[in-house]
């Protein structure tokens, strides 16, 4: 017992050593220093909770969902919560529950489009911005605070009318007004950086300037953009919802949490359950990764 | 000299804010022109029908300028909206600038309704938070905030309408007034408090009170989350200051150091706060109004949209932008007549 606390007691020295002799002990003495701070919040912890939950259940959604999402008995239309249907039924005698369960892929898909089409855009801007300087810097970072100034919510709407309705221009159209502030971000870190000697190094070598903008620049600048891009998250999640709630995400039969809010509305004086359990399940959602994105926030950047 | 070279700074600074100001407004213009381009549908078509001849095609494109370069008809665009012609709705048939200015009154009425709670319970919600800092007051606030920045307002909205009109009957349902009410006074302003309050109408002031009672909860409500939780943070940079430690080593009242020693240094910074509240306030009306049926111009985006009515959405949103250019530039200005660093 007493050898196992020992040895535990080295590892945590080890960890916390003020003089690490290695890269490998320099970074996982930070790992371990970040990772006990985030521990410290338990409302951090609690919004993780909630995140991994919610991929959990998208990846296993057919496995524990009790019905399929698009299984119809019209015999139980608007039947309220119960043994058989824990949330109820909606107006097509679908199992809202399982209806539920499979809305947190949709909710996660769009989450991860936007993610996937708005952090590219940001650190190709920001890192080119940063790194060129001079006029193109100039032009760059004007575009970024036009785009910054104009209002996104009313823009992504009318992107979307445009496009027409759907789950991957919802994205589009979010992640097209997504971007500014990840091109910020990337932008500094590109300042910070670009006086480095392993840049100059890199440019004695003969390395071109788009070399090393993607090869040695971007992946540096990466961690601070998805730090970012994770404090997002809830607002991306709520402006899906709306999207979907006004018709223009994700289309019926899609069970998106939105959407069902929009069509449990015709019900809702007298079968509340249709339009209410859907509002939970967004607030849930983007309530974890608002706790998550305060708690990261906190560890990351002492100051505030 | 040294006036002169000040005076020669200030005019720079402005000049630089009107330059940006301009830039947006360009950018605004700039992406509607675009999202227009974008749609799917041929607007000669929509003008002609599909049986229309070759020839009729091609004179209708010609009237309609589509044939010119693609800068010159974004310069046509920009002189259109410049003078105040965003074109007809293809819904209504009216000119869209005459729908918008029927229906923007009622969002800004009720815009500015949700504000003022936002301000008058979050400004002081915040700061007792913040001298409270982990106790009570401030969990609670902080879980108030957290709370509206994770609960959708659409829902929000149609939950607090099932308790408090259909369960509860203490507010009045969707709409601005009571059906019987409606055109019982003339409008003025717009702003139905104000224009019966003007006529002396008591029975359309109570009926418009007990409508927006609800709307504007829910959207202050979100306003609140915002303002006591930017207040919050705000006054607890200023009691971590030194000259708090001298207050109170002089003795001073608790309340006077809260109120007029910090407060005094957070309101330059507030003022942003509540400008940026008050747009997103107006921004986020699309969703509201939709679920309280309010006639603002939220409802007549959503509207729009669902019917591709492409002229009414890029009116709309034009007209919500340059309000959200307009109110960010205000509080710019703000901010540099009340701080004196900045003068």
């Amino acid at each position: 017992m007493s050898g196992a606390a020992g040895a535990t007691e080295r590892w945590r020295a080890w960890l916390t050593s003020e003089a690490p002799v290695s890269v490998r002990q320099a970074r996982l003495g930070e790992i371990y220093r970040l990772v006990t701070a985030f521990i410290g919040h338990p409302l951090a912890v609690a919004g993780l909770a909630v995140v991994l939950l919610l991929a959990l259940v998208a990846m296993l959604a057919p496995l524990i969902a009790p019905f399929p999402p698009a299984a119809q008995d019209l015999t139980i239309r608007l039947h309220p919560p119960g043994a058989a249907h824990w949330l109820g039924t909606d107006e097509l005698g679908r199992d809202i529950l399982s209806r539920l369960l499979h809305g947190a892929r949709i909710t996660l898909g769009i989450v991860a489009l936007v993610t996937a089409i708005a952090a590219p855009i940001g650190l190709a801007v920001g890192c080119a911005a940063g790194y060129a300087r001079g006029w193109v810097d100039a032009a760059l970072m004007r575009l970024t605070d036009v785009f910054l100034a104009l209002p996104r919510l009313i823009l992504a709407l009318a992107f979307v009318a445009a496009l027409g309705p759907g789950i991957g221009n919802a994205a589009l159209a979010i992640a097209l007004v997504a971007w500014p502030p990840y091109a910020r971000i990337a932008r500094a870190e590109t300042l910070a950086l670009r006086g480095s000697d392993f840049i100059a190094a890199a440019q004695l070598a003969g390395a071109s300037s788009s070399r090393i903008v993607f090869r040695h620049i971007m992946p540096l600048c990466l961690a601070s953009v998805v730090v970012r891009v994770s404090l997002d998250m809830a607002g991306v999640i709520l402006v899906a919802a709306g999207l979907g709630f006004l018709g223009l995400g994700a289309q019926p039969p899609a069970p998106e949490w939105g959407a069902m809010i929009a069509a449990g509305r015709k019900y809702m004086l007298d079968q509340w359950w249709v339009a209410a359990m859907p509002g939970i399940a967004i607030a849930v959602a983007s309530l974890g990764f608002n706790l998550l994105g305060d708690g990261l926030r906190d560890v990351l950047d002492p100051k505030r | 000299m040294p006036a002169s070279r000040s005076i020669d700074r200030h005019a720079g600074v402005y000049l630089r804010l009107v330059a940006s100001v301009l830039l947006t407004l360009f950018g605004l213009l700039l992406a509607t022109f675009l999202i227009a381009r974008v749609v799917p549908i041929d607007p000669v078509l929509a003008v002609v029908g599909d049986r229309a001849s070759a020839e009729t095609y091609q004179r209708v494109r010609t009237e309609l300028g589509l044939d010119q370069p693609i800068y010159v008809q974004f310069y046509r665009y920009v002189a259109m909206v410049l003078h105040g012609d965003f074109g007809r709705s293809v819904l209504t048939r009216n000119l869209v600038v005459e729908d918008i200015a029927r229906f923007l009154p009622a969002t800004v009425e009720l815009a500015t309704l949700a504000t003022l709670l936002g301000v008058v319970l979050g400004i002081p919600a915040g700061v007792v938070a913040a001298a409270r800092q982990g106790r009570w007051p401030d969990h609670l606030v902080r879980v108030l905030g957290l709370l509206g920045y994770s609960v959708p307002v659409f829902w929000l909205g149609l939950m607090s309408l099932l308790l408090f009109y259909a369960e509860l009957g203490w507010a009045a349902g969707p709409g601005r007034l009571d059906i019987f009410l409606e055109d019982a006074v003339a409008p003025v302003t717009g702003l139905i408090l104000i224009d019966s309050a003007l006529a002396g109408d008591v029975a359309v002031f109570r009926s418009a009170l007990a409508h927006l009672a609800l709307p504007a909860g829910v959207l202050g409500y979100f306003s609140l989350a915002y303002i006591s939780r930017m207040t919050r943070s705000f006054m607890l940079e200023q009691l971590g200051q030194e000259y708090i430690i001298t207050a109170r080593a002089k003795g001073l009242s608790e309340w006077r150091v809260l109120w007029r020693h910090a407060f005094g240094n957070v309101l330059v910074p507030l003022v942003t706060v509540i400008a940026l509240s008050y747009a997103s306030l107006l921004e986020g009306s699309v969703l509201t109004e939709t679920v309280f049926s309010w006639p603002g111009i939220g409802s007549y985006i959503t509207g729009s949209l669902l019917n591709i009515d492409m002229n009414a959405v890029l009116g709309g949103t034009l007209v919500v932008g340059a309000i959200f250019i307009g109110l960010n530039l205000l509080s710019d200005l703000l901010y540099r007549w009340l701080d004196p660093r900045t003068r």
